[in-house]
This record gives structure tokens, sequence and C-alpha cells, in this order.
């Protein structure tokens, strides 16, 4: 039977059934709840939590526990996120697999801790320095929270990549029933972490490179890395898009308003349709691209908590098309009429 | 305490590989039985390295601990005397 | 017969330096070299080369990994406490060797330095202070002395303007969780004899359990210092010495040492899956109802203070569309609020999937103070329904085109003996006026919702007295023309 829980509660236990073990971290709103949950369950079901003294701290001690050959994973909302720039990049040249949950406040500073969506370009173009990225789901349920956390792992050790869960502070605050996997996923061997054994004490977790032409193969190797996944784990879903004229596109909470906004478009005879991307990065970007050329699209409406951070990516996707720009800020979240008002105004001005 | 053998079939001595001296001259210095001399050759890193040079030594170890490169210094105790690689 | 010989744990050739390389990248004179020497010897001496675990900072030293023959992770500049915190819970045997410069350590990774010994993590520590940035060419390192002249510091370090060297020693042994806290220097041969002592006790510590062991090395920087390998040994003793004390800090293994603060830490292995998948799964198992199709949408805001059972009451009414197989999305107000003022919860109801969880447009708002009703009344939607707390709401409605059902809840909840349930009477009345949820399995879940089981009786009994008044004071219809509000 489905629970009642947050979203940030449900990310536990997606990570737990993930195969999680080590938790490191630190408290922030809108995020602290996964904190509490993992405080809670890791200890009593035999794995590691701790709380770190910052979160340079928290990911650092992900970096070495992954090193070590663990799952494990953090959570933290944008302000922290920024603290961990230093630790991704490391973990993304020493290709060392995490999940990290950011449940998005409004910024910059310290903002407040109403959502927005405005950490896009931080974690989907990377967020530290050099040539990387990170694979980027975008939840917009309790429910994807739960099996989006659990699936990171994997995809994590797959690609030995940081995986992000990018939320929102609705996404994990709002409580919705959740149906809990009941698989638990397990991580593979690993010979190239250290192992403390004589089978791995050739093994280095570096990201140095010194020779310029090392430092080039190996960012081309992330950079096949990158493409691989781009072609294996890019996910959305559409609704309504076999005959949409006017597309809308939304991740996250948003998504959730606009599935609103459309589903009343409809009912009004407007063929409208949605596309939300569940990965940010790799992003659906081929799939866009051949609704704007193959299908009737004849408008695209971008919905988001950021000032058109997506609406970017969407129109290098669609460059023959103007890409509408609808954004809040501040933790300003819109009704479905708001979108739709805001939908027509941007179409009038054409 | 250390001190040279009484033995004369056997002695210590430092081996010093020149190839891995920068020829810092700290083992030079710490040696209490100043056993050891900086050359005038210079090997392929282009450092004057140290040599071993009096008899004196009692493996005491100072050399090899005080030196900073890895694998620079060897500390032979009761090695026969007529032993001719050093 | 070999005294002392190059140690194992070092590689033969230093093939990630170079193929065929036997030198370090260290300067002529350089401590490193000498401090990796001594940890080697031990590593070898208590055979833990294979679950040894050594990590690199970023400094000088940042190249660790070309010469030990062990497990090698590089960290983050000062972060190697908090790396080695996460390898340590993840391996309980393994050996783990944080080794740190000084800008590394007492400058940008203090904070990492801190809390690691403040938790008495089982590693070691060692700590090569040569109050000098080295890797990067002569800066002001945290321990530079007053006066030293560096590339940052061209006239000399000032107390007023870059503060005084910071001694890590007396901040480490400030703590109670450190066994073993001990500052040594390379200033002469018997000095390093007694650094080679220190080194090998800190990491005997770690292999035998004790605690974090912490050694601070006094160690010649010539190139930086600007001075001859000899001359820097020599301007260490009679500079570095005065101003950093070498000096045993603390070593609970001597009589008279301070008791620790460390608790020894268990190692944990996962439980079963089939234990962790009950764990998770549900943990009531409550009767459900298929339910007649033909429920709207049921979009409800509940709004009252903070303290009100606001939030609960909205849990407990997603918990009920759970038990009926109905889509439910529960979005507190949060934050500072929740914590005193204004609390509100918007819970939508719905047989389909439900797509923005945002109440603006109430079809039922259930207001337990008079602020609740002020706020909210304009927004229920015409033909929607009202159910106020009568007790704290001194007016009448103020629309005609919606439905109102006033009920003394705090009233009816205090008669029964418990004044906070309030919010299960207002609950309850719209249940039995919307047909949502089903009374029956409102009465099933309040008991598996409740966190104190003794106050389930009294919450029946409120469901129960708001169903008869709701009998008694049956619910009038709006009148068809909408009202102008306010």
């Amino acid at each position: 039977m489905k629970q009642l829980m947050k979203g940030n509660e449900a990310v536990v236990h997606g990570a737990l059934v993930g195969g999680a073990t080590h938790f490191f971290g630190y408290p922030i709103t809108p995020a602290s709840e996964i904190a509490h949950a993992a405080a809670d369950f890791f200890p009593r079901t035999g794995r590691h939590f701790l709380q770190a003294e910052s979160e340079v701290a928290a990911i650092n001690m992900i970096y070495g526990a992954a090193g070590a050959g663990a799952r494990t994973m953090t959570a933290s909302s944008g302000p922290g996120v920024s603290l961990m720039a230093e630790g991704l990049s490391y973990i993304a040249g020493a290709e060392l697999p995490c999940v990290i949950v950011d449940v998005q406040r409004a910024g910059p500073g310290l903002g407040n801790i109403w959502p927005e969506q405005s950490d896009y370009n931080m974690v989907v173009k990377g967020g530290g320095h050099g040539n990387y990225h990170n694979a980027v789901y975008a939840p917009n349920s309790a429910q994807e929270m739960c099996d989006m956390t659990a699936r990171a792992f994997d995809i994590a050790d797959r690609y030995r990549v940081t995986v992000f869960i990018l939320s929102d502070a609705y996404i994990g605050q709002m409580m919705e029933p959740v149906e809990i996997p009941d698989s638990v996923h397990h991580a593979p061997t690993k010979p190239w972490a250290l192992g403390a054994t004589p089978e791995t004490r050739d093994n280095l977790i570096t990201s140095i490179h010194m020779s310029t032409a090392d430092q080039a193969a190996h960012n081309w190797k992330l950079k096949a890395k990158y493409d691989q996944m781009e072609a294996e784990i890019t996910d959305w879903e559409e609704v309504f898009t076999d005959d949409a004229e006017t597309l809308f596109v939304a991740f996250g909470i948003t998504a959730r308003i606009c599935l609103t906004a459309v589903q009343r478009l409809r009912a009004r005879g407007v063929r409208a349709g949605l596309l939300r991307p569940r990965t940010l990065f790799p992003f659906p970007r081929t799939r866009i691209a051949e609704l704007v050329e193959q299908g009737p699209v004849r408008e695209i409406a971008v919905v988001e908590l950021n000032d058109g951070m997506m609406a970017d990516d969407v129109q290098l996707a669609a460059p023959s098309l103007r890409v509408h720009r609808l954004n809040w800020l501040g933790g300003q979240v819109p009704t479905a009429e708001q979108v739709l008002d805001m939908a027509a105004q941007k179409a009038g001005q054409r | 305490m250390a001190s040279a053998p009484s033995n004369t079939n056997v002695r210590n001595f430092v081996r010093i590989d020149s190839c891995l001296c920068k020829g810092c001259k700290v083992c030079v210095e710490t040696c209490p039985k100043h056993c050891l001399v900086i050359g005038s050759k210079m090997n392929q890193l282009g450092y004057q390295y140290a040599r071993f040079e009096k008899e004196t030594c009692t493996a005491c170890g100072l050399c090899f601990y005080s030196c900073p490169e890895p694998g620079a210094i060897t500390v032979y105790r009761n090695e026969p005397a007529d032993r001719e690689d050093v | 017969m070999i005294k002392h010989k190059k140690p194992d744990a070092f590689y033969d050739t230093f093939e990630r330096k170079g193929a065929g390389q036997q030198t370090t990248h260290y300067c002529p004179g350089c401590g490193h070299g000498t401090v990796h020497k001594m940890i080697a010897e031990a590593i070898d001496e208590f055979g833990v080369r294979d679950r040894t675990i050594f990590c690199s900072p970023v400094g000088c030293s940042v190249f660790a990994y070309y010469y030990f023959d062990t497990g090698n992770i590089q960290c983050a500049h000062g972060r190697a406490p908090a790396v080695a915190t996460g390898m340590r819970r993840v391996h309980d045997d393994a050996v783990i060797i944080s080794y740190q410069g000084d800008g590394d350590l007492a400058g940008i990774g203090t904070a990492e330095i801190i809390h690691a010994a403040n938790r008495g993590e089982n590693i070691t520590v060692f700590f090569v202070n040569n109050a000098i940035y080295g890797m990067t060419g002569g800066q002001m390192a945290p321990t530079t002395l007053i006066g030293q002249h560096t590339l940052t510091t061209p006239t000399g370090r000032s107390a007023a303007i870059d503060g005084n060297p910071i001694g890590m020693c007396e901040l480490i042994s400030a703590l109670s969780a450190p066994v073993y806290v001990e500052r040594v220097s390379l200033g002469d041969g018997n000095r390093v004899l007694k650094a080679r002592r220190a080194v090998r006790k800190a990491l005997k510590n770690q292999i035998d359990g004790v605690g974090f062991s912490f050694v601070e090395i006094l160690s010649p920087c010539p190139i930086n210092w600007k001075l001859t390998p000899m001359d820097a040994r020599k301007w260490l003793i009679e500079n570095l010495e005065p101003a950093f004390p070498v000096k045993s800090f603390r070593d609970t293994g001597t009589p008279g040492a301070v008791a620790t603060a460390r608790a020894t830490r268990e190692p944990s292995r996962p439980i079963p899956d089939d234990e962790l998948v009950k764990l998770l799964g549900s943990q009531s198992e409550i009767e459900t109802i298929d339910r007649v199709t033909g429920l709207p949408e049921q979009r409800v805001k509940i709004a009252g203070f903070g303290g009100q059972g606001v939030l609960s009451a909205g849990i407990l009414l997603a918990n009920c569309a759970i038990s009926e197989g109905l889509h439910a999305t529960w979005l507190p107000s949060y934050g500072p609020e929740m914590r005193g003022g204004t609390a509100n919860a918007s819970v939508i109801v719905s047989e389909e999937s439900i797509g923005s969880p945002l109440v603006d447009e109430p079809t039922t708002l259930i207001a337990l103070n008079g602020p609740s009703i002020d706020a909210f009344e304009g927004s229920v939607v015409p033909g929607g329904l009202i159910v106020a707390n009568s007790s704290l709401i001194d007016r009448g409605p103020a629309r005609g085109d919606i439905r109102y059902c006033m009920i003394p809840a705090s009233k009816i909840a205090q008669d029964i003996g418990f004044q906070g349930a309030a919010n299960v009477v207002l609950l309850a009345a719209y249940a039995a006026i919307a047909g949502f949820p089903a009374i029956d399995i409102l009465r099933r879940v309040i008991p598996h919702a409740l966190k104190k089981k003794d106050l389930v009786d009294l919450n029946l009994q409120m469901v129960d007295a708001a169903v008869a008044f709701v009998a008694e004071h049956p619910v009038a219809a709006p009148s068809t023309a909408p009202q102008p509000i306010r």
C-alpha cells in the first residue's frame, strides 16, 4: 500500500532501496527532512549517517567514501551546493560515483526558502571548474523523488559520475502517496576503488593529469562518456504532443502546473501539449528538435522559476522558433491560470 | 651505542647511489663520524653527489633518516671487509 | 647485512613520475622526503602496506602517490581529513594517513582538520610545517613567522596586517578527543630520530584502534627560505622552534595524560534486503474501500494559527484519500511561520493524477480562526464550501454564492475533553457534508495517523460529535446569484 510522505522523505526511502550505505549531511531549509530521515533510517538499517561540519566537508567525505567504493550521497539546497562546487569538480575529474539531491530555494545569496529552479545552470552545466557534467534528474512528484534517487545510484555507478536529483522546495515539502519499490539494489564490484586490500593497493584516485596530452585524453574520454549518456539515459515525458501546436516545456514543479494548464487549454479546444524533461543532463534536445521539425508545433513556451535558463537550451534545440519564456522568480509559484495568462500575453507579442 | 667494529674482518659502510643524490649535504653534516663528503663529480641530475669516505662508520643510520631521497642511501653493518662493490 | 635501506612501502621506481624515475620531485634538502621515509618505514614495520590508504594533499606533497606503494587518493586543498573520514566510515580496517602541509591544513583546511580531530577519527595526520607555501613559489603560510619575508609579505609578516603564526598542535590539543598530539623537528640528526619515533607511534595508535593522532613536523624548505639545506636546518632550530615549541602535547599512553572523549564506534553492516523492504514498506495496513466513482476534484485549503493542527488535519485528509484509492497532494506553508504564527495546508484529492498541487481557488476552505476566513473566504470557488470554527470567528458569512458550515469546533472539542482536536471536528464536519472522506475511513485512519495513541478515543468522539452537529444543522444551499465580495 502507498504511504503518504514528503518528497524529501521519499528520497531517503529511494536511497535505501537504491543501495546507499553512506549519507553525509548538513542541514539547510528546505532540504533538511532528507538529513532527518537519513539520520533515522541509515543507522538502524546498518548504514552510516554523519552530519558534516559544512557542505565542503560533506562533499569531500563523499569523495572519500565513493573512492572507497561505497554508494554515498548528500542532500542540500543552492547555498550548500555552491559550497560543494569544488568537490563536485574533483569527483568528476576522478570519476567517482555519487548522488546529490538539490532541493532548490530562491537565490541568489541567502535568498529565501521558497521554490525557484534557478540552480539549473549551476547543476546542469556542471557547477564547478573544468570541463565536466553531472547526470541530472528532475523529479516532479514524491514518487519520482523515491524512484529517481533509487535509480540514480545505478546510473552513478554505470558511468562513474555524480547524479543530481534537482528538486525544489515544493516537490521536497509536498506530501503524496508513494509506493516504495520492493527490490533492493546493490553496488557492483568496483575493481578501481580503494578497498584497503592487496588487490586494490595499486589503485589511485586522482584528478591530476600533469601532461597536456594526458589531460586532453582524459577530458575527451569524459566527453565520450557524456555523449554515451545522451544516447542511453535521456528521459522525458510527453503529454498531448501528437497534435500539439503549442508546446509547453517545463520540469519539476512547473511541469505539474503546466499539466493543469494544458488540460485546461485542451478543454477549451486548444491543441496544447507538454514535454517534461526527466533528465536535464542529458537534455532531450533531439526530441524537441524532432517535434519542431516533424510535428505541428508552432510555438514553444518554457515555464520556469528562473529567468529562462532551460529556455536557452530549448531555443538551441529549436532555432527556427521563437521560444517564449514564462518566468517567475523570488519563490513565487504561478497558478495554472497565471501560466495561461502569461502564455496568451507572450503569444500576443509576436 | 653504535661503534665501528673492532673485528678487522668486517666493516660498516654507507652506499650512496650517485644517480639519486641531490647533493644537499645534509648527510655529510649529520654524520657524527664525518664519514661522508661531497665529491667533485656531477651526476646526471647535475648535482655533485655525496660519497662514503672514512671507515669510522658505526651504521647509526642518521645519514639514512636525514637524507630526503628514499633510495639514495643504504647503510650496511658488519659486511665482509674485503667487499669491493662500494 | 643491510641495516637501513629504502623501505618496501615505496615503489621501486616512481613510474607515475616518469618511466624509470627513482628520485622524488622534491628540492635538494627538502624535509618531505625525510618524513616520507619515516612513514614508509613504519608501514613496513607494522606490515600494513596492503591496507594503507594514503591521502595526498595539495601542495608540494601533492605527488605523494608517485612514491607510496599503497592505496592512494589525491584530495582537494585542505580537505584530506574529510576525505579520510569518508573512507574511515567505509573501511574499518584500513590504515588511513592524511599528509598535509601548512597552507593545506592550517589555512584552507582548518575546519576539516579541527572537526576530524574533534570527532576523534581513528586516522593519522602528518602535518608538515615549513612556514611557507612551497608549491606555489613561496607565499605566506598561516605559520609564517612575524617578520619572515615571503612573496606576499615582501617586507616581512606583520601581526597587525596578517595576524600571528598559528599553532596547530596547540589548537588540536585543546580538543578532548585526540589521543596523541606531538610537534617534532627535522633540525638535526637527533631531532630526526625523535620525529621518527613520533611517526611510528602515530601510526601504531591507529592500527591499535586508539584514535586520532596528530604529528606536526617542523621541516626545512631551503629553496623558498633562500638558504642552503644546512643553513635552513640551522634557521629552523633558531627561529621556528622558539615560535613552535617542540614537545608532546598529549599522549594518552603516558601517565597523567588527559582522558579522551572519544567513544568507540562499532562497525555496522547493512541489514538483509528483506528486512529493509519490510521496514520501508507500509507500516499501517488500513482496510481500504473501493469508493463509488464520481467524486469531483477536492481542492481543500485548511488554515489557522500555528499549533491548531492545520498541517496534521491536511495529512489526515490525504491519508484518507490513499485509503480510498484516490490521488492526493498535501502542500504546507512551511518555514518560520510554521513555528508560530499562521499556517495553512493545501490538499488536493482527485480520481485523476494531480497536476499543480497549489490550491488558489479552493472548493473547500476549512478555517480554524478569524484571520483564516478573512484571508481565504474570497478565493473559494462559487458553489464551494466553507467549514469554519465559529468558536473563534465572531462574524457570519460574507458571501451568498457558497455554502457555509459554522461549527463551534473548539467548544465541541473542549466539551469532549481535548480542545486541541478542533481540527478533527472541522475535518469530520467537512467529511459529513462533502461525502468525502467516508466517515468510516476517517475513523479507521485516525488511530494510525495519531502519534499519541491515548488520544484515539477522544478523537473518534470528535468525529461522532461533528457528524451529529451536521445532521442537526444541515448546510443551506447557496443563493443562485454570486454576491460581490468585500
